[in-house]
């Protein structure tokens, strides 16, 4: 379980974006959490995915408190999570080619990098690709590379941060399938964050809206 | 949804014929990224192209306004008529840069850009542009010049004086849509003017497209957005590989009896409204097409005849579309 208890949040103290907001997604679970752009919603999704320190409140893993942000979360903590952004050229290193980006979280945390091919097959990559760098491939094509690095550790969480919002209907749905795929298989729980009211309907088990979020 | 699609009144703003755009790579290899499109846009009329990103459309929209890159050629031609005006029968494929620059791009194509506060210049105001649009196209300068432009596209008056990164993003797409407006072109292009936005915003910024297309001036809304497109456009011209693989009318592809090619079929029915599944498989590489249809990797329909590639008649490009609509 991933519980959200009284977050405060932002980049200015003084005003907050995100204001003693609870969640919790249940095991398994997948939760989509609607509301406008620059509502603080994706703030929200940062914290819950340990990248982004509260001002106040807590993370709780499973039953223990996140005991750190960043670099400085605890391994097993900061790789129970696999996080997917709006937009793949911004979270992705223009320098390195499609199997090195995917492989970043093995190397990183000193596993072997031969399930890179599996990895690329699970999300709909051709062999051809995996030599390209980002701006030698499509957008839709760089965000299937992303979501293959966020499913690299297998994650007990999902955090999908608009991750479709620049995408076609066929490249959506593609990615969805493979998010939904996975999470049949390893159980995991997913935070879906959106703008698109008829696609975390149709996605996910349960919507939020910010709205009501921030006025309980 | 879809307003009604009778005949319309005007007529033929832009006539496009044999369209083909390549570009050659340092290795020498060619990309074809659009491939004979042939298509009419009338007065008063909004032709949505859709299709995934990488599949010509936006390419096509550059070829337009000749903002392609040195190393493309085209071929083909893009006859802008303005309906009335007996200014008609410039070929924009032919025209040169100067034409282009001086006659072209926002007095006779108006460009609604994809990303208006990447399209903006940051130091300065939303006044400063429009006047110096106003000035450049209309040859009139002065405050009710700028404030009417603003009004066209309800840009409110007292966020003039704002810089880009100071506007939410509808009032950036606002200021966008003034400044392709000042120059009253009769061919608005409107490429992906909605990516990134609401929903809620994505409506109002369409619905505006619309508004500003009345009955004198014609629409090409370029997006990836179903949807949107769904929701204002007369016709829609569906773009596979770089070919217009369907072009038909917007109400019988939104409603019934549906899209005809089962790559538009595989398209439309991937939103989440209705069954959420994608077209299997990754669209073609444009500088590694597959010979004939190039479809046919993904096509469930796909047969030995689809070894060479399907014309476009009757508005769709397919071999077995009779079996594909039964
Ligand atoms: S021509 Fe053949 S492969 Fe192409 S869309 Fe039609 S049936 Fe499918």
């Amino acid at each position: 379980m991933l519980e959200l208890r009284d977050v405060t949040a932002g980049y200015d103290r003084r005003a907050p974006v995100v204001r003693g907001v609870s969640l919790t997604v249940r095991v398994g679970e997948a939760v989509g959490l609607l509301g406008p752009s620059g509502c603080g919603k994706s703030t929200l999704a940062r914290v819950a995915a340990l990248l982004h320190r509260p001002d106040a409140g807590q993370v709780v893993l499973d039953g223990e408190p996140a005991a750190g942000w960043r670099h400085r979360a605890p391994r097993a903590q900061r790789t129970s999570f696999g996080v997917v952004f709006q937009q793949p050229r911004l979270s992705a290193d223009p320098r390195l080619p499609l199997a090195r980006l995917i492989a970043e979280p093995l190397r990183a945390n000193g596993r072997p990098v031969d399930a890179v091919p599996e990895l690329a097959e699970t999300v709909g990559l051709t062999a051809d690709l995996l030599g390209r760098r980002p701006h030698e491939v499509s957008d839709g094509q760089l965000q299937r590379a992303c979501l293959a690095r966020a499913l690299a550790l297998r994650p007990r969480w999902l955090v999908c941060d608009e991750m479709t919002a620049m995408l076609d209907a066929s490249t959506t749905a593609a990615l969805v399938g493979v998010v939904e795929a996975y999470r049949r298989e390893s159980g995991a729980g997913l935070l879906a964050v959106g703008h698109d009211r008829v696609l975390l309907e149709r996605w996910c088990d349960r919507t939020v809206g910010w709205a009501e979020l921030t006025s309980a | 949804m879809t307003p009604p699609t009778e005949p319309t009144p005007g007529g033929t703003v832009l006539s496009v014929r044999g369209l083909c755009v390549r570009f050659e790579m340092r290795d020498g290899s060619y990309v074809r990224a659009v491939t004979d499109a042939s298509f009419d846009l009338a007065a008063g009329e909004c032709l949505a192209l859709v299709g995934e990103s990488g599949c010509g459309k936006s390419v096509l929209a550059s070829a337009l306004l000749g903002l392609l890159p040195a190393n493309a050629s085209v071929a083909g031609s893009a006859v802008l008529g303005d309906a009335g005006s007996g200014a008609g029968g410039l070929d924009l494929l032919a025209a040169d840069e100067r034409v282009l620059a001086r006659e072209v791009r926002g007095r006779r194509v108006g460009l609604v850009p994809q990303s208006p506060v990447a399209h903006l210049t940051p130091v300065r105001t939303v006044r400063s542009h429009l006047d110096e649009t106003v000035r450049a196209l209309t040859g009139t300068s002065g405050p009710d010049g700028v404030r009417a432009a603003a009004g066209r596209a309800a840009f409110p008056e007292d966020h003039l004086d704002r810089h880009p990164h100071q506007l939410s993003g509808g009032l950036a797409q606002r200021a966008a849509t003034a400044l392709a407006l000042v120059g009253d072109a009769s061919l608005l292009l409107a490429d992906e003017p909605t990516t990134g936005l609401d929903r809620d915003l994505v409506e109002r910024t369409v619905d505006e497209l619309r508004r500003h297309t009345g009955d004198h001036r014609a629409l090409l809304l370029i997006t990836h957005d179903l949807a949107a497109a769904g929701r204002i456009a007369d016709r829609v011209a569906v773009m596979y590989a770089g070919r217009l693989v369907e072009i038909t009318d917007a109400a019988a592809f939104f409603g019934a009896p549906g899209p005809r090619h089962p790559y538009a079929r595989g398209l439309l029915n991937a939103l989440p409204e209705r069954d959420f599944a994608p077209v299997p498989g990754l669209p073609p590489e444009l500088g590694a097409l597959p010979e004939g249809c190039a479809f046919a990797p993904r096509c469930d329909r796909a047969s030995e005849a689809c070894a060479t590639v399907p014309e476009l008649t009757s508005g769709v490009a397919c071999h077995h579309v009779a079996v594909a609509r039964a």
